[in-house]
């Protein structure tokens, strides 16, 4: 095969190179695609909150729905408690969906395929949810190491396995993100490059896995961004409601 | 049809050859340190710009919106319920009313026929004590007439007598020879033919 599928990941500098320092922070095609997500989403939720009509329309419906699915997906995960971060899981799940599916047009760059970003995303929330931990419940917040109702020979394991998976939780957030993201876009540009290459005879079969993979991740698209905000609460949840 | 596709696809073959062999390089571009800062730093702008936007701006409206609606439905209901309220106490006091105003009729129309009755039965005992004395006064003027009428028989009786013995044998009878022997006879069958 000749394709790289890889390509459609890399990154570009748009416009002259920008310096701060020692650090590079030009915009590049993924700023580009951040930029774009934002706005859009800016825009979506503007119109659909400006004017207020007992009967909504399509927009003001779409924005409603959203909200009130995110608000109903904070309070059955989170409890009441978690009220206060309900902007900020809603601007969450918002970017990262939109990012998804910008990257699902053919020629875009896919934000959330790149691991820094989906990394910097899952720190933020971790250490987040450990000050709020730490803030709600003081130096109690350990408790959440240590399980209750396990036999003391088996507490140092335990403690110690809980710990791992507790620092290994940006990891997986954001491994778990990037790399379906970025799984699904290669298999895409590799069954397209199938078609291309097995021409007018044979690529009739890579097309059409083409197109089911396409739909598949339109909804592996928003269910990656779904779970990414879930887990945002569970973790939250962890932090606000200590259960242990 | 078939040949357009045909041009289709062999301008995309070319279209995309290009593409297909222009990056040939090894690796994972996500691993590429040279962009790193620059996603983190264009990460947090747009991020940040994006969550002070909603919460401070977005959100809150949506959230009133939704509010709001939910009032303005909640308080459309209970304006509903409450004027089906007024409709109810409005059917009630109708149908009161029907029931009262049924209820009169039937009291009028007894009265009425009451009165009518007694009206009735007044002009009827009026009309009896009328007829009773009616016949009262006839019974009497009957037996006036009957107590008359033996006397009044003797006279014509008399009368007749005298004229037929007057032209039987052409002379005058006296008068109160006749009567006396009428009188007789009349006591004698007087029950017979007056009978009382």
């Amino acid at each position: 095969m000749a394709t790289n599928p890889m390509t459609q990941f890399e990154v570009y500098r748009i416009g002259p190179e920008i310096k701060v320092g020692a650090f590079d922070i030009s915009f590049t095609n993924a700023s580009l695609f951040m930029i774009i997500s934002s706005l859009s989403i800016l825009i979506i939720f503007n119109l659909g909150s400006k004017k207020n009509s007992l009967l909504p329309n399509k927009i003001q419906l779409l924005a409603e729905l959203s909200y009130t699915f995110v608000s109903k997906m904070i309070s059955d995960t989170a409890g009441s408690k978690a009220k206060p971060y309900f902007s900020f899981i809603f601007s969450l799940f918002m970017f990262v969906l939109f990012c998804n599916m910008f990257g699902m047009i053919p020629y875009t760059f896919t934000v959330t395929s790149h691991i820094i970003v989906t990394f910097m995303l899952a720190s933020f929330i971790f250490i987040g949810v450990t000050i709020i931990g730490f803030l709600k419940h003081g130096f109690g917040y350990l408790k959440l190491f240590v399980p209750s109702g396990v036999p003391v020979i088996l507490l140092p394991l335990i403690v110690i396995i809980e710990i791992i998976s507790y620092l290994s939780r940006p990891i997986s957030l954001s491994v778990r993100l990037f790399a379906n993201m970025m799984a699904g876009h290669t298999m895409m540009k590799v069954f397209g490059g199938f078609v291309i290459s097995l021409g007018l005879i044979g690529g009739w079969l890579p097309l059409s896995f083409s197109v089911a993979l396409t739909g598949l991740e339109i909804l592996v698209a928003f269910l990656q961004a779904y779970v990414f905000a879930i887990l945002t609460c569970i973790y939250l949840n962890d932090a606000l409601n200590l259960h242990h | 049809m078939i040949k357009k596709i045909f041009f289709q696809s062999i301008f995309f073959n070319l279209f995309f050859f290009k593409e297909v062999f222009g990056a040939e390089s090894g690796g994972m571009p996500q691993l590429n340190t040279e962009f790193w800062i620059s996603q983190i730093f264009w990460l947090t702008i747009t991020f940040g710009v994006l969550y002070i936007i909603l919460s401070k701006l977005i959100l809150p409206k949506i959230s009133l919106n939704l509010e709001l609606r939910k009032s303005q439905i909640q308080d459309n209901i209970e304006a509903a319920e409450k004027q089906r309220e007024n409709s109810e106490a409005k059917l009630k006091e109708f149908d009161d009313i029907i029931t009262k105003s049924k209820l009169r009729a039937k009291n009028i129309y007894q009265e009425a026929r009451e009165k009518a009755f007694k009206e009735i039965n007044l002009k009827r005992e009026t009309l009896d004590k009328q007829i009773e004395e009616e016949i009262k006064k006839v019974e009497q003027e009957i037996k006036l007439l009957k107590k008359s009428a033996p006397g009044k028989i003797n006279k014509i009786a008399i009368e007749s007598a005298s004229e037929l013995v007057k032209e039987l044998i052409g002379a005058e009878v006296n008068s109160s020879s006749i009567s006396a022997i009428v009188d007789d006879l009349s006591k004698r069958n007087g029950d017979k033919y007056y009978g009382n």
